[in-house]
């Protein structure tokens, strides 16, 4: 919510706002117009819908009692409401843009925030219908299914020890990863490029790339002084292959007319393999950078929960071994949260860096 | 040797009192093909493409190959531009053997083939930049124009401005060549080719795939763009029309494996008319050199 609008008289009641828009859209369709005149009322209405979806749901969680005494009750209150208020804020915020703007200008940042108005709808039905279910109700037997105040208690009461976790994780996985990635790619880029590099690391990597990483797990632990190394060891095996892979197959696919073209201008072996070999081959690389990513978390988790002493799956073991489930429940959210945003991360990192290219997957 | 000397040097002498404001090129290399032959293994069996061709081009000469499809005369280009060597004979350019590429002799192929990951103007900048005389990030796209650079590179960027001018893309500059139509992604490899000031321009077949608009005008390009820079030009073709108005000299081959069957030299001034009567008699003439009586 960054910069929170001064609500001025016109479009302080969103209520009144709607209504006066509405009898148009009525008119609109009635006339099945291909180009709606007045939309201003229809992209608004998903924002209004989530407000009071959040309302309603935080109505439920006010005055319908609990089956058993939960804590946080308060917390998730407090939450909802500041959910309802927010889709309130980006509603009038976006109206006010709406009926400002010329048509052809940039899309505020409001009115970008609408596209995810539907989504906080479902969100609030979600959550109210998994409240009802589990604190309202009880149909789902406890202790395997925690209502929603669970995982906030969780998120307060556990903190530094989730905090932790997450920064352990984060740290293991970067060294793997980033070990992993690097040395994957100039392995790729040695098999794409010479013959020589090609001849002996080849063999190597169709023996050891497809082995699971975490079929090392037991030797892993027991050859470095560390659990920590270990893990890193396996992260950047895990890494390692798809990057190779693909980063060869990148390289080796490169149109020769390019190194004939850049070879007639000049270019050194260098600048053929720096500015030729490894840009064509960039698209390539990054499929086999996302998917080394897909393959790091898995190992990440199964390390951690094996022999590290730290970290999201030590916590998730460490959970289970006090049937703590709502902390489970929490610590999945938060890796869920934690990889989606890695991956998001790197799509955006390549379409910084491949713009040139048409047709880009959309993560 | 002595002999193919002297037929350039004719030749020159005839473009020159032919066309006083054509200036017969310092600038220009001078290339000699003296008895190569070539073959290629093509499943284990050899496939004889070039048999014993000679020819040369005088400097600042334009000469045209002209030959039946797949007859070995891109495989002659690829010897000229130093991108193989030939198995017997030797390919020199100005007296000395051609060991391999140099930007002196540059290359447009009759694809763009421009890197879909550098802009117009990176594409471009192309050779400069290999040839270490413009720093920049691979793929970094307009930025560097702004910024400072070392002395000497800036010359560098000035020639990139002038080539861009010169085929007529300064507008396009920041684009990517996807976003270009197949007669500007000509250009802009004509460009990328002349912004390294060569003294051969190596061309094969250039204009073949363009739509037959876009290629008369690119030809007509060609020669105010050669008139005005005294380089040499070879070009490989297999339109007639196209070496006829454009080249001082048309090499016929034969089918594969190529030999040189005859040579037409075409005194024509210019800029030339296609419908003129000479052009239109020596096409005649060409056509049945290549067994084609029209």
């Amino acid at each position: 919510m960054s910069g929170t609008p001064h609500l001025d008289p016109a479009s302080g009641h969103p209520g009144v706002g709607f209504q006066q828009h509405a009898p148009s859209i009525r008119t609109q369709s009635a006339r099945v117009s291909a180009v709606s005149l007045n939309p201003v009322g229809t992209s608004l209405l998903p924002a209004w819908l989530a407000a009071f979806a959040w309302l309603a749901s935080a109505g439920l969680t006010r005055w319908w009692p609990d089956a058993d005494e939960w804590p946080y009750t308060g917390h998730l209150l407090v939450l909802k409401l500041v959910l309802a208020l927010t889709a309130l804020l980006i509603g009038v915020a976006a109206r006010r843009s709406l009926l400002a703007r010329q048509p052809d200008t940039a899309q505020p940042r409001a009115e970008r925030w609408l596209k995810a108005m539907p989504w906080l709808v479902a969100l609030a039905v979600g959550v109210a219908a998994w409240e009802v279910l589990t604190a309202k109700l009880e149909w789902l037997p406890r202790p395997f299914f925690a209502p929603p105040q669970a995982l906030i208690a969780v998120y307060f009461d556990d903190f530094p020890r989730l905090g932790s976790s997450v920064a352990h994780s984060f740290g293991l996985l970067a060294y793997g990863y980033v070990i992993g990635a690097v040395v994957g790619f100039v392995t790729g880029v040695g098999i794409g490029w010479s013959r020589a590099v090609g001849y002996w690391l080849h063999p190597v990597l169709r023996l050891i790339g497809p082995l699971p990483a975490t079929a090392w797990l037991p030797l892993a632990f027991f050859f470095f002084p560390s659990s920590f190394s270990a893990s890193v060891f396996l992260i950047a095996l895990a890494t390692g292959f798809p990057v190779a892979v693909l980063t060869w197959s990148g390289v080796a696919g490169v149109n020769s007319a390019f190194y004939d073209i850049a070879r007639t201008l000049g270019a050194r072996p260098g600048f053929l393999i720096l500015k030729v070999a490894i840009p064509a081959a960039l698209p390539s690389v990054f499929v086999g950078l996302f998917m080394g990513l897909g393959a790091s978390f898995s190992v990440l988790i199964v390390a951690e929960m094996m022999g590290v002493k730290a970290g999201l799956g030590w916590y998730l073991q460490w959970a289970q071994g006090w049937a703590a489930y709502s902390n489970m429940y929490a610590a999945l959210l938060v890796m869920a949260l934690m990889c989606s945003g890695l991956i998001t991360l790197l799509f955006r990192f390549r379409d910084r860096l491949l713009a040139w290219q048409k047709g880009l997957l959309k993560w | 040797m002595v002999s193919t000397q002297g037929v350039a040097q004719e030749t020159v002498q005839a473009a020159q009192s032919a066309q006083p404001a054509f200036r017969a090129a310092a600038a220009g290399a001078r290339i000699d093909v003296t008895e190569v032959s070539h073959r290629f293994s093509l499943h284990g069996a050899a496939l004889p493409v070039l048999d014993d061709v000679s020819f040369s081009v005088a400097p600042g000469e334009f000469v045209a190959l002209l030959g039946p499809s797949g007859c070995g005369k891109s495989t002659l280009l690829r010897l000229v531009a130093g991108l193989d060597a030939p198995a017997v004979g030797t390919v020199s350019s100005n007296g000395v053997a051609i060991r391999g590429p140099d930007p002196s002799r540059v290359v447009v192929f009759q694809d763009p083939t421009l890197y879909p990951w550098r802009t117009v103007r990176g594409n471009v900048g192309l050779g400069p930049e290999a040839q270490r005389r413009r720093k920049r990030f691979p793929w970094s796209t307009a930025r560097s124009s702004i910024e400072p650079l070392p002395e000497g590179a800036r010359s560098a960027e000035q020639r990139i401005d002038a080539a861009l001018q010169l085929v007529g893309l300064t507008d396009f500059a920041a684009a990517y060549p996807h976003q270009l139509s197949g007669g500007m992604a000509q250009r802009v490899a004509l460009a990328r080719a002349l912004v390294n000031d060569p003294e051969l321009l190596v061309l094969d077949e250039p204009f073949g795939k363009l739509d037959s608009l876009t290629r008369l005008r690119m030809q007509g390009e060609l020669v105010k763009l050669w008139l005005d820079a005294r380089f040499s030009v070879l070009l490989v073709t297999h339109d007639v029309e196209e070496a006829l108005f454009l080249a001082n000299r048309v090499i016929v081959f034969s089918e594969r494996p190529a030999r040189v069957t005859a040579e037409v030299r075409n005194d024509a001034p210019y800029p030339r008319h296609r419908d003129d009567p000479k052009l239109v008699e020596l096409r005649r003439e060409v056509l049945a050199l290549l067994g084609l009586v029209a």
